[in-house]
């Protein structure tokens, strides 16, 4: 198939029609309102259903209603209004019911502004509603990954029973790119847990609800288990550069692009830089850094937050080697020359060992 | 206390409460007992309860799923409607119910029934009004009597403090698309008749897929209200029926449903051909790119930057290269302001942003203004002439001046000044081909007579830059 030039957030819709979805609830919020014009266009077009909900909450319950009835369902949003689906997102966990959420990062907190930002870490990785839940989460930085990732994401929600979140940010979201579509459409298998509304289903019971705190321990635990069994199989990290690096990035989204370019202007300044970028930001890639720890490297985790992915960098590397925390705030974009120049000062000084 | 036969729809033993558990977790004298028959017996009757889902509230209900033999869905405290919406766009078939109660639906939950309501779901909501909150205990619901003593009210509910109890049925009622609203009290054997009766009007209608129907049911608290379960009903008939009148508030019943139509469901064929469309881009040429562009075009909304930043990112790929083109966006636009940053490069490329352009496309003095110290030395800088009176001051860049807008307007397209800046920086610098840009053309431009236009206007701009011997006048013209 041919190539197309589209935003990720477009790419979004193309991948999720692939993968398999079936139902779209959504509210419009800037920077991830394209794919709701995305969804609002092709859903109804190829026989799905689109619908525009009333609030985020009730977004959320919509895809709690119709993954419950089999659907393999999605929304897509950015940090205020994923912020409302905290809620929905325990519930979902609760019952084991899949779906696929897109956050399209702006900046907080509050209203903040609408332009990049990732400082949803914590919300969308650590979990935003109650409970002990996880959800699986992909972070995409092109247009081609915006596709290929939420794509994927139906099926991983499906064998595992879980939400799976696409974490990007406005700048992936906004950006166009040429994305090509391959393959054959996926659809979802009848899944034995479902209420399909007939004689076969009838005894099903979708629920979060366990009275008896022995139960509610055991369903925990099975939880626990499966998240354990995702942390084993699912990780997912794109290496750049790193064979013989001294200084290795750690970044995901728009901000791995930038340094990316920040690594080819430092090797080609003679620095060994390298760049390691999660693909899936839970389960987080800690093995490979702990690995990558053993080395004489300096880690520079660089995100536009406070530290929050810096955090689990240097759970992963405990101590073993340095983590540089470079942090961005408030919708300001780090540039290539700045993230050069502030490594080539680490390099100055030696490594910092 | 008197034993009904259990309907066929309610199961045998409550094995969800409990092992061969009979009895359910209804306190003596409440209503939900009652209601549940009156719906399970309903279920029966009209042979439904395979194909019936329901929703179980937060509240006293929440274990509805207990009892109901039925597909079950528990749901957070609410959203009822919300996650029914998302069973009904699935389930074409199914007969869906919503069971809540005051706190949950005319509290927390306002949103979800109104919007539910008002898009006419093909739901039956069966909403069970007994003015307090239960589970969580005895406060004050929405639907609390003014002077009504709660646990969060113990002097009573004060209109002044905590306004006034809200009528449901009368709020749903100035909505369009509810085809049948109710209400019935349990107060009496009376009230119970006419109660299933609107029980059964609910679910009929759904069957008939006439829409969404609401059932508001006054219904006694004995236990909250702290009071017997006779006084109860009483205190009911006597204090809640004069502020929620019991009565018909609508019955569409006789109007024809309105229908839709959907889209047959596509194959993967079908929808991968959807998805491309006429859109995909056809690789033309060998690329002869020198050097990786960075690209900064800035003007008015409306002068066609951002369309100008797609053409050459979609020109950059049908040469085989890799291209991004990130917008300025939101408010800003709207604003008036709109730039496109286009970078067009042999490998993959790393960062979007452009921050250091080596050529940039001015079409306005705001533009110009902005960007002109951020152009790396040996860059290009071109201007829009026709707009921009002010030349380029700063040193080290090379600046082509275009009358873009009247070349445009001459060649019977002024929309398409964007397009004589485009074929003036490819001329000069040979990023892309011309010929590129011009087999592009019938696939971007939607009207015929705009293609001609446009071709038109790419061999006006050549002719300019020859003119100017900003170009040689090998430059092919067609």
């Amino acid at each position: 198939m041919g190539k197309r030039l589209m935003k990720g957030n477009e790419a979004v819709v193309h991948g999720a029609l692939m993968g398999g979805a079936t139902h779209f609830f959504g509210y419009p919020i800037t920077p991830a309102s394209e794919i709701a014009h995305g969804a609002a266009h092709y859903f109804p077009a190829s026989g799905r259903c689109f619908l525009q909900a009333e609030s985020e909450v009730s977004a959320v319950n919509m895809l709690y209603g119709a993954s419950g009835a089999g659907a393999r369902v999605m929304t897509a949003s950015s940090g205020p209004g994923f912020a409302l689906m905290s809620e929905g997102l325990s519930y979902l966990a609760g019952a084991e019911l899949p779906a696929v959420l897109v956050d399209v990062q702006r900046a907080g907190p509050g209203l903040g502004n609408i332009w990049p930002e990732q400082s949803d870490y914590n919300m969308v990785i650590k979990g935003g509603g109650h409970g002990n839940y996880r959800n699986i989460v992909l972070a995409p930085y092109s247009a081609q990954e915006m596709c290929d990732f939420t794509r994927k994401a139906f099926a991983l929600a499906d064998v595992y029973r879980m939400t799976v979140c696409i974490l990007t940010d406005a700048y992936v979201g906004q950006m166009m790119e040429a994305v090509e579509l391959s393959g054959e459409m996926e659809t979802g298998d009848r899944k034995p847990w479902a209420v399909y509304g007939n004689r076969e289903s009838k005894e099903n019971l979708i629920t979060s609800i366990f009275m008896d705190p022995v139960l509610l321990e055991k369903h925990n635990r099975k939880l626990q288990e499966k998240y354990r069994e995702v942390e084993q199989h699912c990780v997912e990290y794109h290496e750049y550069r790193t064979e013989d690096a001294e200084y290795i990035c750690i970044a995901y989204g728009i901000t791995a692009r930038i340094c990316m370019s920040a690594v080819d202007e430092l090797r080609e300044r003679g620095i060994p830089a390298g760049l390691l970028r999660p693909k899936t930001l839970y389960p987080f890639p800690k093995e490979r850094l702990a690995q990558l720890a053993e080395g004489k490297v300096t880690f520079i985790a660089a995100e536009m937050s406070n530290g929050m992915m810096a955090d689990d960098v240097e759970l992963a590397v405990s101590g073993k080697a340095p983590v540089r925390r470079y942090g961005w705030l408030g919708g300001v974009i780090p540039t290539v020359s700045e993230i050069v120049e502030r490594i080539q000062a680490e390099a100055d000084k030696g490594g910092g060992r | 206390m008197i034993k009904h036969a259990k309907s066929k729809a309610l199961y045998d033993t409550f094995e969800r409460k409990g092992a061969g558990q009979q009895v359910s977790h209804y306190c003596p004298g409440c209503g939900h007992g009652t209601v549940h028959n009156l719906i399970a017996e309903a279920l029966v009757d009209y042979d439904i309860t395979d194909r019936t889902v329901l929703m179980s509230p937060v509240g006293c209900s929440v274990f509805a799923y207990y009892y109901f033999d039925v597909g079950n869905f528990q749901c957070a405290h609410g959203r009822a409607p919300a996650v029914a919406t998302g069973v009904r766009r699935t389930l074409e078939d199914a007969v869906i119910l919503a069971y809540q109660g005051d706190g949950d639906l005319a509290g927390i939950g306002t949103a979800e029934i109104v919007h539910a309501a008002n898009r006419g779901e093909n739901i039956t909501v069966f909403f069970v009004n007994n003015a307090i909150y239960g589970m969580t205990g005895g406060q004050m619901a929405p639907t609390t009597l003014i002077g009504q003593k709660t646990m969060t009210t113990p002097e009573g509910r004060d209109a002044l403090h905590d306004g006034g109890p809200i009528g449901m049925a009368e709020m749903l009622n100035a909505l369009h698309s509810p085809v049948y609203i109710e209400r019935v009290s349990l107060s009496t054997p009376q009230g119970v008749l006419k109660a299933r009766k609107a029980v059964r009007k609910g679910l009929k209608y759904q069957m008939e897929k006439r829409g969404f129907s609401f059932i508001e049911i006054l219904s006694p608290c004995p236990i909250n209200w702290k009071m017997e379960s006779g006084a109860s009903r009483k205190w009911l008939k006597d204090n809640l029926e004069p502020v929620f009148p019991v009565k018909n508030f609508r019955d569409h019943s006789k109007e024809e449903p309105l229908k839709g139509q959907k889209s047959e469901l596509m194959t993967g064929q079908q929808l991968l051909q959807l998805l491309q469309g006429d859109a995909a881009i056809t690789e033309f040429a060998e690329s002869s790119l020198q050097e990786e562009q960075y690209v900064k075009i800035a003007g008015f909304g409306g002068q066609g930057v951002l369309s100008a930043g797609m053409f050459l990112a979609k020109g950059a790929i049908a040469e085989g290269l890799e291209a991004t083109w990130l917008p300025s966006y939101g408010p800003e636009m709207r604003g008036g302001k709109a730039y496109a940053s286009v970078i067009l490069s042999r490998r993959i490329i790393g960062s979007p942003v452009v921050d250091s352009p080596n050529v940039l496309i001015a079409m306005n003095l705001p533009s110009l203004l902005a960007f002109e110290a951020d152009v790396v030395p040996g860059g290009h800088i071109f201007v829009n002439s026709s707009i921009i009176e002010r030349k380029v001051t700063r040193k080290g860049v090379q600046t082509v001046y275009v009358p873009a807008s009247d070349i445009a307007k001459d060649a019977g397209l002024l929309a398409a000044a964007n397009m004589v800046m485009i074929c003036a920086y490819l001329a000069c610098t040979g990023a892309l081909s011309i010929d590129t840009i011009r087999s592009m053309i019938p696939q971007s431009v939607k009207q015929e007579k705009h293609v001609q236009a446009n071709l038109k206007i790419i061999d006006a701009s050549l002719s300019y830059l020859q003119q100017q011997g900003l170009i040689s006048s090998e430059t092919e013209l067609l």
